[in-house]
Parts: structure tokens; sequence; C-alpha cells
């Protein structure tokens, strides 16, 4: 590839010769490229990692991605990107991209125990869709089910939706997004009746003090963390506090390290509360004008299944949703139970810096933004926790103006914009509506073009239920795209793999790489990824974007948009929908379901001729009409009017996202507020109309611990998360060679003192194990993270180092989203001979 | 190398173990075999310190660090790396100067130095280790594609 010394030294001695002598030399003989050689094509594209959402630039020559870099346009980053966003232009081009689908076969036939042999399309999609229709007619829509994921572009989401609910009848639909923001987006609903953050990224302008919970934004959303830095090293009176239950370098770069003990930031959540109280602090106008309060049920036990002991003897495990309506002095009351020596006691953060911190939320000039992501959601109390940080700004007022922000990061590019605005939970159809609402079904079904009463009214399982019924043979036909859902669920050798590999099952994974989970699968379908298809994601500021194909997916990949409308089309309504349906709206029998969900005059509205000719578009090309448009335009009918507008689709070409709601071409920066939110009647101030009587909801909750703690045999607390350098499992950052040797694998961060009481060393290999189970891992003393003596954090990126075998699959009740920050393993040296065979 | 890839994506027979007929086996990417096999951890690696520089995969790439920054501080009191890249420093240090653009703040103002946005510069400059990568990445390098008379390896993709 390089040129040698020798080549470079002869061109530049020609070139030096031809410049004295006044020759212009042949293009192979200059020394540079000139001219059009080195035109590239830029467009505008989201980064494909985090819910941050930053604008790049892509430049593609010869149909590749030649380059990328931070776009100076977009908003959100103005020109920068972290590290793994300077090396997109990698990410779609590790040797072992899937080209092709991939079936386990024995003599020429689909066998569960065969081995992977290359199929066609068609091929594929006969025995999947043999498998589906034996399930359906043999146990019905519960049997069927289907794993997604927030990094589905918004269509692709929708269209998933369109096909589980309305075509398979089956709400057993749920992103991988549960596991990520489930206990943000159902505390959102529970407040304030509407999801996703009232604030933006604005905010970050615009605030005195940022208050970080759990969050370590420094390595998880970096660009997010230049705005912090920058409002920090620019204005003085600017201070950060973290709250963490270890050092980072978030910490590194705050005013305040509060180093918690694992589950207590909900006790220091309500002695904040408690001095707001005290201190006669609470906005009295805002809290009479604009609250309600409710006292949450308590003793809801952790969410893992039902025979567990924890869960039998808990007395709200099974109603551990419910709330009463209750009054300010009975929340006044619950709190007044964490003072500040109780709270001292329970995070073993000092008296004066717990005041400290309270005075942040207390001072009516300081304006406070707090965030936090996976320390508040992935969190057996998650739902309490978002909760009690929006107590804190309810009490005060300070929410929804610049600056004042209780701010929910999201982990997914489009964890907002797919699995939330799109509704692919189990719970949720489109614009915040529920599948067990009637008039929700009622309107899905009218915009949808289908019969009435045809989608189902239960709530569909979870991501933690699905895994369990896969084990249990409850679900049997199971598709699972976009995610690596064998290295990123919990407790997965005990719960997770067995499913996939239960000889009643036929499960499908859709991916660009051979990832753990492809693995597992019975079917392996190549994905086109990125910018090898025009998508669009939702960022975690209400920012809606979009971009266009710019290159070709390698050979057969297709995107998972082209597999969910393919696959469609092998079945007929008589095969997916009961007879009395039928019976009752005779005009839909015998249709192909392909006709009925994308064929119905809304989808299939846009013609080929809105594609702008200067970008490829091969769904659109495969299906004859412009889908993209027609399925946005569709999913959008929902949220218009009423407080999710959307602009319309070509718009959102030519900008660099826009925050929704969008009226009159206006995007909406902060909600709930007159001046800034239009749905906000005038001369009411503020106004949270996802309630009906337009109140947000106090929540009174109190401390609970969590499902395991350490104890005398198994002596740690494990956390787990990530680094800056790999994103979520690693299967696209761990092929780009920069960003893997920066961190080429897990290792066990660990206190010195805990090394030394074991006699480990730093770099020796040791086993990390649980109740559960166990892998293998090597120790470091030092590093970027320094965590308290009794705590370890242990990453998830490492396909070779599982740390998912070891943690435990207890949820939050209420969110069902597992808490992946806390339970109780030991860590022993590694014997020189166990185990060893590679 | 990549004529070796390309023949093996090109030849991929039926037939094939479930290791075998991915492009390349990276046991370490796909999870041990079967899933519930306990593997040993990989080794950890040594960092990179030659201080040669490394050549960039585009214009806009942040340059790779090429030396150890282990307890290098940046933090509310001192940023380490500007010891030795700041403008000042680089005649006694011969570090690389940090880019013009670092000067920007978000509106584009040029400042007097290191732009707070740009304050934490392991966001976007890392070090290395010595690990061989554990599959072959086929990205092009654009002068492969501009100038592809000097590069007798053109991207053949």
């Amino acid at each position: 590839m390089d040129l040698t010394r020798r080549t470079l030294l002869k061109t530049q001695a020609a070139a030096a010769a031809a410049a004295a002598a006044n020759v212009v030399l042949p293009a192979e003989a200059q020394n540079i490229a000139t001219g059009e050689d080195i035109q590239l094509q830029w467009s505008k594209a989201p980064c494909r990692f985090c819910g941050t959402g930053c604008g790049v630039m892509v430049g593609v020559k010869d149909g590749r991605v030649v380059a990328t870099h931070g776009d100076m346009q977009a908003e959100v980053n103005r020109g920068l990107n972290c590290v793994k966003g300077y090396f997109l232009s990698k990410i779609m081009y590790g040797s072992d991209r899937l080209t092709q689908p991939l079936m386990r076969m024995k003599n020429g036939q689909f066998a569960k125990d065969g081995e992977f042999q290359p199929v066609s399309w068609e091929r594929a999609f006969d025995e999947m869709a043999k498998h589906w229709k034996r399930v359906l007619k043999e146990k019905g829509p519960e049997a069927v089910g289907m794993f997604g994921s927030g990094q589905w572009t918004m269509w692709e989401g929708y269209a998933a939706s369109k096909l589980m609910r309305a075509g398979f009848r089956s709400n057993n639909l749920d992103p991988n997004a549960r596991h990520c923001m489930a206990s943000a987006a159902v505390t959102f609903i529970r407040t304030f009746g509407m999801d996703e953050p009232m604030g933006c990224y604005d905010d970050f302008e615009n605030a005195d003090a940022f208050v970080l919970w759990g969050s370590n934004m420094a390595e998880m959303h970096p660009i997010l963390w230049t705005r912090v830095t920058d409002r920090r090293l620019s204005h003085p009176h600017v201070r950060i506090a973290t709250l963490s239950t270890y050092e980072h370098r978030t910490t590194d770069l705050s005013d305040m390290a509060l180093i918690f003990k694992p589950n207590s930031d909900l006790a220091i959540m309500n002695y904040i509360a408690n001095y707001i109280i005290q201190n006669g602090a609470v906005n009295r106008e805002f809290v009479e004008k604009h609250c309600n309060f409710r006292l949450a049920n308590t003793d809801i036990g952790y969410g893992l299944r039902p025979d567990n002991v924890l869960e039998q003897r808990a007395q709200h495990a099974n109603d551990a949703q419910v709330s009463h309506p209750a009054s300010f002095e009975d929340y006044a009351k619950l709190v007044s139970q964490y003072t500040v020596e109780k709270a001292s006691e329970l995070s073993g953060i000092p008296k004066e810096r717990l005041e400290a911190l309270a005075r942040i939320y207390a001072d009516p000039k300081t304006k406070v933004m707090s965030l936090w992501t996976m320390g508040f959601n992935q969190h057996v109390r998650g739902v309490w926790a978002n909760h009690m940080v929006y107590n804190l700004h309810l009490l005060t007022g300070k929410i929804s103006e610049p600056g004042n922000s209780p701010f929910s990061l999201t982990g997914q590019p489009s964890a907002c914009g797919t699995a939330r605005e799109v509704g692919t939970f189990s719970h949720r159809l489109p614009a915040d509506m529920q599948v067990t609402n009637p008039e929700h079904r009622k309107h899905a079904e009218e915009i949808w073009k289908l019969p009435q009463g045809l989608l189902p009214d239960k709530v569909g399982y979870h991501a933690v239920q699905q895994d369990r019924m896969l084990k249990d043979g409850k679900l049997n036909a199971y598709w699972i795209m976009v995610n690596n859902n064998l290295q990123t669920a919990p407790n997965t050798n005990n719960e997770t793999y067995p499913g996939y590999r239960n000889p009643a099952n036929f499960v499908v994974v859709s991916d660009a790489y051979p990832t753990v989970t492809a693995m597992a699968a019975d079917l392996i379908l190549p994905a086109a990824m990125w910018v090898e298809k025009e998508g669009a994601y939702g960022n975690a500021e209400r920012r809606t974007h979009f971009w266009h194909q710019l290159v070709n997916a390698p050979d057969d990949a297709r995107s998972d948009l082209w597999q969910l409308m393919e696959f469609s089309k092998r079945f007929t309504t008589d095969e997916v929908w009961p007879a009395q349906i039928l019976d009752a709206n005779p005009e839909y029998k015998g249709k192909n379901l392909f006709d009925v969900l994308f064929k119905n005059g809304n989808v299939d509205k846009f013609p080929l001729s809105e594609i702008d000719p200067a970008y490829e578009n091969r769904e659109s090309k495969a299906f004859g009409f412009y889908v993209q448009k027609g399925l946005f335009e569709e999913f959008a009918s929902f949220g218009r009017g009423h407080g999710h507008d959307y602009a319309p689709f070509d718009m959102y070409h030519q900008v660099r996202g826009m925050r929704w709601p969008v009226v009159n071409g206006q995007e909406t920066r902060w909600r709930y507020r007159e001046g800034y939110d239009p749905y906000v009647e005038k001369g009411s101030g503020v106004q949270f109309y996802g309630n009906p009587d337009k109140k947000a909801n106090i929540m009174g909750a109190p401390y609970e611990p969590p499902a395991e703690s350490p104890d005398a045999e198994y002596d740690l607390w494990l956390v787990t998360g990530r680094v800056l350098e790999h994103w979520h499992s690693g299967s696209m950052t761990m092929r780009v060679p920069e960003l893997y040797k920066a961190f080429p694998g897990a290792v066990v961060f660990m206190h010195p003192d805990d090394a030394a009481k074991r006699n480990l060393r730093r770099g020796q290999e040791v086993r990390i194990v649980s109740r559960r189970g166990e892998i293998r891992s090597r120790i470091e003393t030092r590093g970027r993270n320094r965590v308290p003596p009794g705590l370890i954090f242990v990453p998830f990126f490492d396909a070779s180092q599982l740390i998912n075998k070891v943690t435990l699959d207890a949820t939050d009740p209420i969110s069902k989203q597992t808490d992946f920050k806390k339970c109780a393993v030991k860590i022993v040296a590694a014997s020189a001979d166990a185990g060893d065979q590679q | 190398m990549r004529r070796k890839v390309l023949l093996c994506l090109v030849g991929i027979a039926p037939f094939l173990t479930a290791g075998a007929i991915m492009a390349q086996d990276a046991p370490r990417l796909r999870g041990p075999d079967p899933f519930t096999k306990a593997v040993p951890a990989p080794p950890m690696q040594r960092q990179v310190t030659d201080d040669v520089r490394v050549r960039r995969n585009y214009p806009d790439q942040p340059p790779v660090i090429p030396h150890a920054i282990e307890g290098y501080a940046v933090d509310l009191n001192a940023n380490k790396c500007m010891s030795c890249h700041a403008r000042k420093f680089t005649e006694q240090s011969q570090a690389p100067m940090i880019s013009v653009t670092h000067y920007q703040d978000r509106a584009g103002n040029t400042l007097g130095g290191l732009a707070p946005r740009r304050y934490v510069c392991v966001s976007c400059h890392v070090p290395q280790t010595t690990a061989k990568p554990l599959v072959d990445n086929i990205f092009t390098d654009m002068d492969a594609i501009t100038e592809p008379e000097r590069q007798p390896e053109r991207g053949r993709r």
C-alpha cells in the first residue's frame, strides 16, 4: 500500500527537475493528485453510536466511505466528534462482514444442531416463514416475538411494529432499549404524561451547575461533555458535582466528586428533597399551580422470576406500578426520615458534602442541569430514581426553562426516535400511545387502515421476559435485529443462551457482523448498516435527523427495512388473522400481508421520482415506491396536532435535525413553558399538558435495598458499563484497528488494596465468580477508573470476556429494565490449568 | 493481505464449520464456542511508546498518541498534554502543536489558547497498544483511489 521511500524520492526528484525546466509532467509523474481526482462527495449523517446524535460529514469516493469528520453545521457537536465518531469511516469495513444468509444445516436441510451454510434469501425466508406459520398455527401470536433496537432507523422500527402488532397480532416486540432507558421512558409518562425531556442541549450553555447522577459523561457522552467542560472552564462561577460509585474521567473534571454506596442515591435524593422543604426552598407557587403529589407502592420486589424468594416475600411485587394520590404534607413526612445523618450513613458521603450538594438545588438563583443515564436507569429502583430527581426540580420549579433542566441522556442513536416515539416497546404504540388503551388501538387501526379490533390488547413480553419465555419454550419463533443480546442481556448462561438453543425454538439474527448472538442463532441474515441505507434517528434532545444512502451494502447484505417488508410478503391475512375478523371484514380476506401493511395507500403514496436523484435508495427501488417517505409520513400522522409534531419528510434531508414538536416549521427547545412551546396556553406560564389536568406528579418513594449485596463469600460489588473507545458490545468498534488497539480487552478495575489483600498483581488472570456463573479476566489497579475498596468495574464490550454470564437478571419491577450496576461477586486467582483450551 | 481477504470472500465453499464460514476466523469477536465454555482471558497488551507518528486514515482523523499517557492529569488544575503540545512548548518538546482547529470555540471564533471545549484531549486522541487487530479492516485509503498509479494495490472491491 505504501509508497516506498525510493519511489517517493524518485517522484520528487522528477517533479523538482520538471519544475526547474518549466515542464508539466503527466499526472502519474506529479507528486500530488489534483483536479477531479481529489473530489470527494460529502453528505451529512448522524453518528451511528450513542444517543448524543452528533452530526458527521461523510466523504465518499468510488462507492466507498473514505473519510468522515465532525459536521461544523450540526448544532449538537459543531465540528467535534469523539474518537469513535472520528473512526466511523471504518466501521463498515471489517473483513468478516456478513454478506449472505447462513443457516444451520444437515444433509441439505435445516437442522437445529447443524452447521452454518450459505443459503439464498429465498431459501432463508422460506424456512423462516415455515417456522412462523407452524408456531402461529400451533400456539398462536403469543409464541412469536421480535427483539429490536434503539439502533433501528425510525422506519425500520415502525415497519417492525406494524408487522408484529398488525401482521402477526403480537405485542412480543421489545427493543434492546429496554436494557438501556426503559426506566427513564416509563417515568416520563408517569410524571409528565408524555415521554422525553422538556429541555434540550441548549441547557448546557445556560446552567450554573451540573449534577451528574451516576453518569460518566466524559467517556459515555464525550461530545456533550465538551459542552459541559466548555461551560465550566469559560464561566468561573459554574460548578460540576458528580455522583458515582467510583471515580473516573468525569470526576477528574468535577468540582465535587461524591462517591456513594450502590443504591443509596435514593436516600441522597430524598435527603435533598427534605433539605429543600426544611429550608423553605420549595417554590410554593409553582408547586401549587403545576404539581400533584402521589405516594408509590413500596416493597415491590426485583423483577426476578416469580418463584424467586425475593418476589414471593415482596408485598407489592405484582402491583409495583401503583401509586396513590397524596398531599404535600404526606410527601414531606415521607422524606423527613431522610436526615443528613441517615443519608450520610447509607451513602458513605460526609454530611457537609451532602449539604453542599443540596444547596445547589435549594438556591433559587442557581440554574441546575441534572444529567443521568445508566446509573439511574439500570437500577432495581430505576423508576423511583428518575421520579426523585424530577421531584427536586419540581419542588424548586427548576424545570422547562433554559439552564434548569432534569435531563435524561440516552445510550443509543435512536433510543428516543425508534424505541420511544415510534413505539417498539411491548406496551407501546406510536406517539406515546399504549396497547392496553382501546381508544389508542382504535386510532392506530384507523391510521393503518386495518379492521377494528385487530390489534392485540395485551402487553407483550419485555426483553428479560422474552429470554425467560424462550427458555421455557413458550416463545418459539424469534427474530433479533441490530443488537447483540447474548452479550448484553443479564445472566446469559442461565437465562438467554438456553432459550436460543432450545430445540422448540427457531431463532433468527439479522446483523452486519458475526456476533456472539448471531453465532447462537439458527439463521443469520446479513444486514446493511448505517449509510448503506437511508435512515432517520431521534436523539436524546428530541432531535429527529435523517441521512441518505451513501454507499451500497456488500454483496447480499440487505437493510432491516427490506428484510421486514420482504418477509411480510410470505403471509396472507388468512394465515395470520382470526376468521372472526376476516368474516366481519371480508374485503381483507386472502390479502397479502405486504399489501395490507405497506401498500395501504399511505406507505406507497410517494413515487420513486421524489427520491433525491443524487442518492441511491435500494429498498425503494426494490418495492417500487419511496418507502422511507411513506412510512415516515404515515407514522408522523400519529403525532401531528397534539404535541408530537414532526416537520414534513423532505425538510429533514435539508437541515441538521429538528427538535419536535415542530409547529409551523419551528422546532421546540423547551416544552411546557409559555413562550417556547406553542402547546402551552397563553397566560398559563407552565403547563404539563401531557397529563389531563396539565400538572406534573411529584412521587414519594423510600430507599429500598438492592436485590443482592456483597456478603462474606461474594464480597465485592460488580458494576458493569462501557469505555470510551468501544460502543456497547464492540461488534463495530472492535473491528476498527485503532479503537481495538486503544483498548484491546476488558479488564477488572480493582482497588490496589483489594488486589493486595487477595495476593493479586496488575495483569494477573482471575476468575470473576457470582452465584450465576463466572468468567476470566485480568486485574487492572491503575488507569482511568479508580474504584473504592469493595467494588469492581468490568466493561462488557469484549466477546471473549462475557461479564453478563455473571450479572443478575433483577429488573426494576415497574420499567422491567435490568440492573447491570450491582450484584455480588468474588475474585479468585485463575489457576494455570483450568479451562485453558482455546 | 487484501488479496487474501478477497479470495477468502469469494471462495466461501459450502459445508464449512461455523467458524470457518466467516470470511475470517476471529474467535475473540464471536465469543466462546460453545457459548457456555470457560475461556482464558486474553493477555494485557503493551503500550506503544516509540513516539513515531502514525499516518492518518484521512485528514480529519485525530492522530493517535504514540506514547504512554499513564498518570497524565487532565483535570480542573492541570492538563499534562499541553505541557508539550501547547504552541509555546513545542520548540523545546518537539511535539506536534495542537491543531489550529483547537483554538476555535463553538461559534467558530478563534481564541488566544486552547478552546475549553477541546480540553479533554483523550476524548479524541487515544494511545495505542501493540495488540494485533483481530480481523482485517478493508477500509480504502483515499490516496489509493486518487493516486491509483502509484498505488499498485489499489482497492479492488
